[in-house]
C-alpha cells in the first residue's frame, strides 16, 4: 500500500495507477491528446522505444494482464506447459483492453513471443503484428546492416500505418531523449545499490515500469523528481542481505512477489525486471553514423547487456552477472523465473555454475505472474537471507 | 527437431517392429548400413584425425561440412534414438538432477543426460566430443541454449549462424544477405580452419547437384500420398524416408542411391496397389487419410503408430518431416549458386515459418492430399512448434471443413506419454470421423 503525504509516494502512486492500468486509459488519453498518432506496444524484452517515439508515436510496453486478469479465454489457446503471459495477452486483446494500441511489436526473445507474434497476425489482422528479428550477429559490417534494415523495415512500417514521414531531426532528439532517460536510470540504480532503504526494489520497480506507458521525456521528469524525493525522504535502514534478482526479464513477478522478498529480508540492489529499459548500457552514441536509425543498431550490438535471449559469442557464461554481483557488493543471487521460461530456466544451470565457482550463494524459485501465494517464497528467501548472513553462503 | 532414425533398437527394447525380423525394405537395410557406417567414422574419427562437428537438424549445412571433409554429429538424432532405446528417462533424469529445469525441452536434456553417462551413441560406440559447435540457428530458440551448454561442457569453439525467420512466409532479400554474409565471413572461415584446408567451390556444388537429385526423389516420394490407397506413410513412415536427407548424408551418393532406391519401392507399391508397411506388416485397408502438425513421440513410437496403423489410418502429409526442408514448395540446393542456396535453405525450413504461413501449408497439404481429418501431437518440450497449435487447430477447421484432433504427448520424455489417454483420444478421434464418413456417404 503506497501512501501518498510525502512526495516520493505521492509519485510512486501515479506510478503504480500506470502500471495497473490494464485498460490502457492513459494510452487512450495520450491519442486523444495527439490525434492521428499511432500507440504501438511492445512485447518484453526490448524494443527500440526511441525509434517509435521518433516516428511521432507512442511505444507503450505491455507485459501481459499480471495478477489482475482472470484469464479464461486465453487459456484456451495455449498449452499447459506454456508460461502465462501469452494467456493474459491473447485475453485482454479479445477482451479489448488493448484496443488503443495500433500495433503491437513482437521481439526475437523466444519461441513463445515469436508465434504468439503470429497469433496476432491471425487474431487481429487490422493490426500490425511486428516480428523484430534482433541480431546474434555482432559485427557491424553483418549483423549491425541486417539489424539497420531490420529498424528501417519497422520505420517504413510505421508510414504505412499514418506515421508522419521519417525525419532524421526528429529521429535525433527521440534518441537524446531517451539518453536522458537512460541517464536518470544510471542515477536511480545507483541509490538503489547505495542506499537500498531509500528506494526499495519494488518502488524502483514501480517507477521504471510506469515509463514504458509515456513518453521519455516525461518518464525522465518523473524519475527526476522520485531521486529528489528519495534523496530527502525519512527512511529507515534494515538489516538486510544484499542480493540480485535474475530471471524475470519477461513475465513480470507480482509486485507482491518482490516485497515479499524485501519482507524476507532482501535487499534487491538489482534485477533485471525491466530489462529492456536498461538493454542498451549507456547512451546510444549520436555521432556512431549519420543515420539516427544506424545509431541505434549500432548500440544494440556494442552495448547490448548480456541477457538469456543474447548470443554470448565470445563471451564467458555467467561473467557478466559475477560482475554485477562483485561491483553492487552484493552478498547473493536470487534467481526467480517464469514457470516454463526456456530461456530464463536454460541459461541458469551455466549461471549457477559460474556463481558455484565463485562462492556467490544464491536461491532458486519459480513464479508466474499470476502468482497468489507467497508463504513459501517468503520462508525459502527468509531461510536464504538468514543463511547469508550467518555463514556468508546458502 | 530431427527425424532421423536408426532401426538399432532390438538390444535395449524388445522387438516392436516387425521389420526388424527380416521383412524390411531394400531401402530400410540400405539406411541401417549408411547410418552403420556414418558411426564408424565417428568411432574411428580421432585415431584418423578427422574434426567432428556438432550442429542441428533444421537449417544443417551438410554439404559444406562434407566439402571441407568434416563429420557432423547431430545431437537432436541421438536425442531421438535415446528416445527410441528405452534411455531417454534415464538421461533427462540424469540431466534434471544436475539442476536442468523439468519445464524445460527434453532434447537438451536427455543429450546432456547422455553425455554424462559417458556419450555413447546408438551404435553402441563412444561419440567423439566436438572440435567445433556449428550454432545454425533456425528455428528454435533453444539451440541457442543447448550449444551454450554444449560448450560449457565440452570447452569448445562455437560458430554461430544466425538465420531470420519468416514472419510473414518471405524470404527478403535483406534476410537472404544477412545469411550469406555470415556464412562467408564468419562460418565457412572457421569450418576452413578446422579442417585446415580451403573451401572447394566447384566440390561444394558437386555436392549440391547430389543434394537436389535426392530432392527430387523424396519430393516424389511424398507425393505418392495423393495415390488413393497411399503407398507410403507420411509421418511414421515419413521420419525414416527423411533421415538420410535431413542428417549427414545429403549431398551424397549414398543419398541419391536410397531415394533412387526407396523410389523404386514405392513406385512398386503403387502398382500392386499396396498401402504402406506398419510396424505389423503391409497396412490392411485405407479407411482414414490424415495430415498431422507435430513432432512424433519417440519413446512410444511403434505404440503410437500402430494406434493409427491397426485402425486403417494413413498419415499422407505431415509438417515435421518438412522441418529439414519444404522441398516440395519447389526449393532444391542450387550447384550454380551454393552459398546462396544454403542460405535459402536454411530460411526455409518449417519451423522458420510464421505460423499463418504454416497454416497455410497445413490447409494445402489437407486439400490437395485428400484428407479426411488433421491431427495434431502437441509436444511438452516444444514451444517452436507447439505455440499457437490450437488456434491452427480452430483455424485450419473453419478453412477446410475437415475436424482436427489434438494429442499432448512429448518427444522422449516418457511421463509425459499417457498410453491409455492418447489411445482414447485417437479411437474416438477416429470413430467421429468415421461416423462423419458415413454420414457423408449416404
Ligand atoms: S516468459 Fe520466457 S518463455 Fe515466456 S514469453 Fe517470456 S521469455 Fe518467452
Ligand atoms: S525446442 Fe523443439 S525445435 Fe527446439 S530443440 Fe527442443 S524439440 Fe527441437
Amino acid at each position: 500500500m503506497i501512501e501518498s503525504h510525502d512526495p516520493f509516494n505521492a509519485i510512486l502512486q501515479k506510478a503504480r495507477a500506470l502500471v495497473d492500468d490494464r485498460k490502457l486509459e492513459a494510452v487512450k488519453a495520450w491519442k486523444a491528446a495527439h490525434p492521428g498518432a499511432l500507440a504501438i506496444g511492445h512485447m518484453p524484452v526490448w524494443s527500440p522505444r526511441a525509434l517509435v517515439e521518433g516516428m511521432g508515436a507512442l511505444p507503450v510496453s505491455y507485459f501481459g494482464g499480471g495478477d489482475q486478469v482472470d484469464v479464461i479465454k486465453g487459456d484456451a489457446y495455449f498449452q499447459s506447459y506454456i508460461c502465462h503471459i501469452p494467456r493474459s495477452t491473447i485475453e485482454q486483446a479479445l477482451a479489448g483492453d488493448l484496443d488503443a494500441l495500433d500495433g503491437m511489436m513482437f521481439p526475437a526473445i523466444c519461441d513463445v513471443i515469436r508465434n504468439l507474434g503470429g497469433m496476432w497476425k491471425m487474431l487481429f489482422p487490422e493490426k500490425l503484428s511486428f516480428y523484430l528479428d534482433l541480431p546474434q550477429n555482432f559485427d557491424p559490417a553483418i549483423g549491425g546492416k541486417f539489424f539497420a534494415l531490420e529498424l528501417k523495415r519497422l520505420v517504413r512500417e510505421l508510414e504505412k500505418r499514418g506515421a508522419p514521414k521519417f525525419d532524421r531531426d526528429r529521429m535525433r532528439a527521440a534518441i537524446a531523449d531517451e539518453n536522458e532517460r537512460r541517464a536518470a536510470l544510471v542515477e536511480l540504480d545507483e541509490l538503489r545499490r547505495k542506499e537500498p532503504h531509500r528506494m526499495r526494489a519494488s518502488e524502483a520497480y514501480i517507477a521504471v515500469r510506469a515509463g514504458g506507458m509515456m513518453t521519455a521525456k516525461e518518464h525522465t521528469a518523473m524519475l527526476r523528481a522520485l531521486l529528489d524525493a528519495a534523496k530527502s525522504r525519512p527512511a529507515r535502514k534494515f538489516d538486510n542481505v544484499r542480493v540480485v534478482l535474475v530471471g524475470s526479464f519477461c513475465e513480470q513477478p507480482p509486485v507482491d512477489l518482490v516485497v515479499t522478498l524485501e519482507r524476507s529480508g532482501c535487499d534487491i540492489i538489482d534485477d533485471d525486471l525491466q530489462l529492456g529499459m536498461r538493454m542498451i548500457e549507456g547512451p546510444i552514441d549520436l555521432d556512431a553514423a549519420e543515420d539516427p536509425v544506424d545509431c541505434i543498431a549500432l548500440a544494440y550490438l556494442r552495448k547490448g547487456a548480456a541477457s538469456a535471449s543474447r548470443y554470448i559469442a565470445d563471451l564467458v557464461k555467467g561473467r557478466p552477472l559475477v560482475e554485477k554481483v562483485r561491483q553492487s557488493g552484493a552478498e547473493g543471487v536470487v534467481f526467480a523465473a517464469a514457470s516454463f521460461c526456456d530461456p530464463a530456466l536454460l541459461d541458469q544451470p551455466m549461471l549457477e555454475a559460474a556463481l558455484t565457482k565463485e562462492g556467490i550463494p544464491f536461491t532458486t524459485m519459480k513464479f508466474a505472474e499470476n502468482t497468489g501465494q507467497f508463504q513459501v517464497i517468503r520462508e525459502q528467501a527468509g531461510a536464504f537471507s538468514d543463511s547469508v548472513k550467518l555463514w556468508g553462503a546458502a | 527437431m530431427s527425424t532421423n532414425v536408426s532401426k538399432d533398437v532390438s538390444k535395449e527394447r524388445p522387438v516392436t517392429d516387425k521389420r526388424d525380423e527380416g521383412d524390411r525394405d531394400e531401402s530400410q537395410r540400405r539406411q541401417k548400413e549408411m547410418i552403420g557406417d556414418h558411426f564408424q567414422k565417428l568411432a574411428r574419427a580421432k585415431e584418423e584425425g578427422k574434426k567432428v562437428v556438432y550442429t542441428f537438424v533444421p537449417g544443417n549445412l551438410t554439404e559444406l561440412l562434407g566439402a571441407l571433409d568434416l563429420l557432423p554429429v547431430l545431437p537432436e538424432i541421438n536425442a531421438l534414438q535415446s528416445g527410441m532405446r528405452g534411455r531417454s528417462g534415464k538421461y533427462i533424469a540424469e540431466a534434471e538432477k544436475a539442476g536442468h529445469s523439468e519445464d524445460v525441452c527434453t532434447y537438451v536434456k536427455c543429450d546432456l543426460g547422455m553425455i554424462k553417462s559417458g556419450n555413447i551413441g546408438p551404435t553402441g560406440q563412444k561419440l567423439p566430443p566436438p572440435d567445433l559447435l556449428l550454432l545454425s540457428y533456425t528455428g528454435c530458440f533453444t539451440f541457442l541454449k543447448w550449444f551454450e551448454l554444449l560448450r560449457e561442457e565440452y570447452q569448445c569453439p562455437v560458430v554461430m549462424l544466425h538465420v531470420p525467420y519468416q514472419p510473414d512466409g518471405e524470404i527478403t532479400d535483406e534476410m537472404r544477405a544477412y545469411v550469406v554474409d555470415q556464412l562467408k565471413n564468419e562460418v565457412i572461415p572457421a569450418l576452413e580452419k578446422l579442417a585446415g584446408k580451403k573451401l572447394d567451390l566447384d566440390e561444394l556444388s558437386r555436392r549440391m547437384q547430389l543434394s537436389a537429385k535426392a530432392e527430387e526423389d523424396l519430393v516424389w516420394v511424398w507425393e505418392s500420398a495423393r495415390h488413393k490407397p497411399s503407398p507410403i506413410d507420411g509421418y511414421f513412415g515419413g521420419v525414416y524416408y527423411t533421415g538420410p536427407i535431413f542428417s549427414s548424408f545429403r549431398g551424397t551418393d549414398d543419398a541419391v542411391d536410397y531415394y533412387k532406391l526407396l523410389r523404386g519401392e514405392i513406385e512398386q507399391r503403387i502398382a500392386r496397389g499396396e498401402g504402406p508397411t506398419t510396424p505389423d506388416g503391409p497396412m490392411g485397408k485405407e479407411k482414414y487419410r490424415l495430415v498431422v502438425e507435430g513432432p512424433p513421440n519417440w519413446t512410444n513410437f511403434f505404440d503410437f503408430w500402430r494406434m493409427f496403423s491397426r485402425e486403417g489410418a494413413v498419415v499422407v502429409a505431415s509438417s515435421y518431416t518438412r522441418v529439414g526442408g519444404l522441398y516440395d514448395l519447389g526449393f532444391r540446393h542450387d550447384p550454380q549458386k551454393p552459398i546462396e542456396s544454403l542460405a535459402d535453405y536454411c530460411l526455409g525450413c518449417y519451423t522458420n515459418l510464421g505460423l499463418p504461413s504454416r497454416l497455410g501449408l497445413l490447409e494445402k497439404y489437407v486439400r490437395e492430399y485428400q484428407a479426411d481429418g488433421f491431427l495434431i501431437n502437441s509436444v511438452k518440450s516444444c514451444n517452436s512448434f507447439s505455440v499457437g497449435q490450437l488456434l491452427m487447430l480452430r483455424e485450419l477447421e473453419k478453412r477446410t471443413g475437415v475436424p482436427g484432433g489434438f494429442i499432448e504427448s512429448d518427444l522422449v520424455d516418457p511421463r509425459y506419454f499417457g498410453k491409455a489417454n492418447i489411445e482414447n483420444r485417437v479411437q474416438s478421434y477416429l470413430q467421429m470421423l468415421e461416423a462423419r464418413m458415413n454420414r457423408r456417404a449416404s
